[in-house]
């Protein structure tokens, strides 16, 4: 019977995982999710006729390619998070990508020596309980004052995108300055930092919390969803949120050039693609995040929270400070 | 089978960042993770020592309504990965889930500011999520044990008029101890590697700090450090599996063992038995999946049932199956030659060998990555030397590497299985077999196997099954454009919108619960 069993199972799928050499169309390794690419893919393949073989990761993409070498078949990285994409710059996966389409696109310090090309913004905003806070603009560091203790919710300090706004953080204020804010921060928190950024919105209905931190396009989806969802976006209200003096913390997804791409003009097309009207609108607004692309002035983020005002501290800053906040954060014992 | 532990041990130690890191780990990040660590393993392996012994021992030694079929039910949670089931309890017990809403309605009480609830997001809630879908480890070890072990002195004890309480306590558990070893392993290493559910349930464990300290605190050797005290509990643990089982030798009579004759029980006893099998049942297996049934329906997912879905479901058995053979044939290798004492050097290899369960998946996927790619490049190299062909890689594009993978991560189940099961076979019928002048295969072929194949064939299984739901090493190593089952339940989830794969979830239990089925059934034939 068990070898029947796995008969049964051979036969269903015996050819399926044959090795194909992908030597034409382009291959894609990325940590975004397939939901959201795939329309943006299979609009390239209909425009293009080049096919899209992908393979969607969680953590390791960098890993990986590295381990592939000199014949890894991998042509095109999307990945979200600067901390992210630097890494593999400074891993030596990547390539510089020469296209007068990125160079006319995207501006300058979204493209760092074109060794990665942002494709979209994501701001990383505070909400409130639209019925139990009357305020419509706040700064990161006022989530320090003490009036919101036991009212604010966060997910894990060391999830990438908290990481991320802390080392922003610690670039403009220095890490003393960081350290006691994380403190007050933490001694807010009306449960354990945790769940995920959806999840602070559902903790405001429900009255556990009043305060959160939520990045800016999981307001858009819950705003679409038709389930239980929409009631949590109806709980809330994003506020204006600055540093003291300064932008929105804002983060990039972005394209990247593998060194060894096999399909390398495929691969420059498939970028281009991405930053065009058309790609743009499918892939920012798939997921409410802000174009890179100027062009495309009316996306569905902007129509529902507005235009964004990012920080002028540059990426590359950021990014640096990223182990220091980690540390900080198992410091104070954020996520204890 | 080394080749990803020898990756750890050098990755733990390769560089000056290494040695930066690791008092921060020491001062900071490992203290909280070992005490949340223990508490959780003291939890579930408290929970499902109780769970599991004790509903093993209703169905062997009594009768009550319903117990042919809990019998077999008992084992069903072992379907659902721990990851879904805790997704699952948070919405069920969530602000807008059933039992609030319905409290809310009845009370007209508007908020949390109002009531309380329980909420699942914390150490007790991950104990109790993942003590109920793993109990079954303990139950189909117990119970195997109980349905064929020593009937006649159970019975002994019964017609000298020992009380029901006093037979468990002084017959049944000193019995189950080594089968109760065996299958609290399972689970305490089960509940070390988890990543997925502890993490959402806001548990601070090692291997969550594992990998967070690659993801976020960037550092590759301080993750290995954190792996490799990890590695110590483990051992620990093992070493304390094997002290538990003792030196006793289990080997049957050769003649077939009469199973215990049940009690019937009648009126309350009874009705408090059956209830004491519902339980589990219910909240491991009935209240998930009527969840997911619910949501499928409620939002019209059967729409999604198409020739996409099909072929993660082909790509999730095709890879599983290959796998748990290749892990039954390893663990029959292993455990024969281990058991004829001639290798000497076989058993602690098989020991080390087994860690793979134990070791995270994505550290362990992260340390196979580099031999294997190294071994694709090689031969791509050669290739193209010598043929002028261009093949790729091989392993990693074929999903061979994949299938690798599982089979390093569950070798554990496969050799203990197969060591289980050839335990009961008495070693004077090789030393007869030998006598009569049959050769080691034919004692293999004609002895070991016929006698085994139920024991087996369970282990194959369970590692199907365990294929089935895993995640980190399939979402690390698959090959372009192959999905499966996992990977897509991880997509919607991963956005925050796990309901929308909960068909792909509902296949994977479907897929997982026919082995269930043929385990526990299994389980009842006697002992094969």
């Amino acid at each position: 019977m068990i070898a029947k069993t796995y008969l049964h199972a051979l036969a269903l799928s015996s050819c399926l995982l044959a090795a194909p050499a992908f030597a034409q169309g382009v291959n894609l390794y990325t940590t975004r999710e397939p939901a959201l690419l795939n329309p943006v893919l299979e609009a390239f393949t209909k425009d293009t006729g080049i096919k899209v073989n992908a393979v969607f990761l969680k953590d390791g993409l960098q890993e990986r390619i590295r381990a592939e070498g000199a014949n890894s078949p991998a042509d095109v990285m999307l990945m979200v998070d600067v901390g992210e994409i630097n890494a593999a710059v400074d891993a030596g996966i990547t390539q510089p990508i020469k296209s007068a389409v990125v160079d006319k696109t995207v501006p300058a310090q979204l493209r760092p020596d074109n060794n990665w090309v942002t494709l979209t913004k994501r701001a990383r905003v505070v909400v409130v309980s639209k019925e139990r806070v009357k305020q419509d603009a706040i700064t990161y560091e006022d989530l320090a004052d003490p009036k919101w203790k036991g009212k604010f919710c966060i997910r894990a300090g060391q999830h990438p995108y908290n990481n991320a706004l802390f080392a922003a953080y610690l670039a403009h204020h220095g890490a003393e300055k960081t350290e006691t804010w994380l403190k007050a921060v933490r001694a807010n928190a009306a449960r354990k930092p945790g769940g995920g950024d959806r999840d602070v919105a559902r903790d405001i209905q429900s009255g556990l919390c009043d305060i959160a931190i939520i990045n800016t396009y999981y307001i858009g989806l819950m705003s679409q969803a038709k389930n239980e969802q929409k009631g949590w976006f109806d709980a809330i209200q994003p506020l204006k949120t600055t540093f003291a003096g300064g932008g929105t913390h804002v983060n990039v997804s972005a394209a990247a050039l593998a060194k060894n791409a096999p399909n390398k003009d495929n691969a420059v097309k498939l970028v281009e693609y991405m930053l065009g009207d058309k790609a743009q609108a499918l892939y920012a607004n798939g997921n409410f995040e802000f174009p890179v692309n100027p062009a495309v002035t009316d996306s569905a983020a902007v129509k529902l929270l507005g235009a964004v005002n990012p920080d002028k501290l540059p990426l590359s800053e950021v990014a640096k400070q990223r182990k220091a906040a980690a540390n900080l954060v198992d410091k104070v014992g954020f996520d204890n | 089978m080394l080749l990803p532990l020898l990756a750890l041990v050098a990755t733990a130690l390769s560089s000056r960042q290494a040695a930066e890191i690791w008092p921060h780990l020491a001062a900071n990040v490992l203290p909280t993770a070992l005490v949340q660590t223990s508490l959780l393993l003291v939890g579930i392996g408290t929970a499902c020592a109780v769970i599991g012994v004790g509903t093993a021992w209703l169905v062997t030694q009594y009768d009550f309504p319903g117990r042919r079929s809990l019998e077999w039910l008992l084992v069903l949670p072992l379907a659902l990965p721990t990851y879904l089931t805790a997704y699952i309890y948070v919405e069920f017990l969530g602000f807008q889930g059933p039992l609030q809403s319905a409290l809310r309605a009845a009370t007209g009480w508007r908020s949390l500011r109002d009531y309380w609830f329980p909420d699942p997001r914390n150490l007790p809630g991950a104990i109790a999520i993942m003590a109920i879908v793993l109990y079954p480890y303990v139950y189909l070890s117990t119970r195997a044990l109980f349905s064929v072990q020593g009937a006649s002195i159970v019975e002994a004890a019964r017609n000298l008029g020992a009380a029901p309480g006093r037979l468990f306590w002084r017959i049944g558990l000193p019995l189950a101890r080594p089968a109760l070893a065996a299958g609290l392993t399972l689970v305490l290493l089960e509940t070390l590697n988890d990543i997925g559910a502890t993490e959402y349930l806001g548990v601070r464990s090692l291997t969550l700090s594992i990998y967070t300290t690659w993801v976020n605190r960037g550092s590759l050797p301080g993750a290995a450090q954190i792996a490799c005290v990890m590695l110590l509990i483990v051992f620990a643990l093992i070493l304390a599996e094997r002290k538990l089982r003792g030196q006793r030798r289990f080997a049957l009579p050769v003649r077939q063992p009469r199973p215990v004759t049940r009690r019937p029980l009648h009126g309350r006893s009874a009705a408090l038995a059956a209830l004491a099998c519902v339980l589990p049942v219910l909240f491991g297996a009935a209240l998930p999946i009527g969840y997911l049934l619910t949501e499928i329906l409620q939002r019209g997912l059967l729409a999604q049932f198409d020739a996409a879905l099909l072929r993660l479901l082909g790509n999730a058995l095709l890879l599983s199956g290959l796998a748990s053979i290749l892990v039954v044939a390893l663990g029959l290798g292993i455990a024969t030659a281990s058991r004829s004492g001639r290798e000497t050097w076989l058993k602690p290899l098989a020991r080390i060998a087994s860690l793979g369960y134990a070791v995270p998946g994505t550290v362990l996927a992260l340390g196979l990555l580099i031999p294997l790619a190294a071994f694709d490049n090689l031969l791509a190299d050669a290739a193209s030397a010598l043929f002028g062909l261009k093949p790729g890689l091989i392993l990693i594009g074929s999903g061979a590497a994949l299938v690798i993978a599982y089979t390093v991560r569950f070798l554990a189940i496969g050799v203990s299985g197969v060591e289980s099961g050839l335990a009961r076979v008495s070693p004077r019928i090789d030393d007869a077999a030998r006598a009569l002048g049959a050769a080691g295969p034919e004692v293999l072929r004609r002895i070991h196997w016929p006698l085994a194949r139920p024991a087996i064939a369970a282990a194959g299984l369970l590692v199907f099954v365990d294929c089935l739901k895993e995640l980190p090493a399939t979402l690390l190593l698959r090959p372009l454009n192959v999905d499966t089952l996992a990977t897509v339940v991880y997509g919607h989830a991963s956005r925050g919108v796990f309901e929308d794969g909960a068909l792909a979830a509902l296949l994977i239990i479907l897929a997982g619960l026919y082995p269930a089925f043929v385990l526990a059934k299994a389980g009842t034939n006697r002992a094969g």
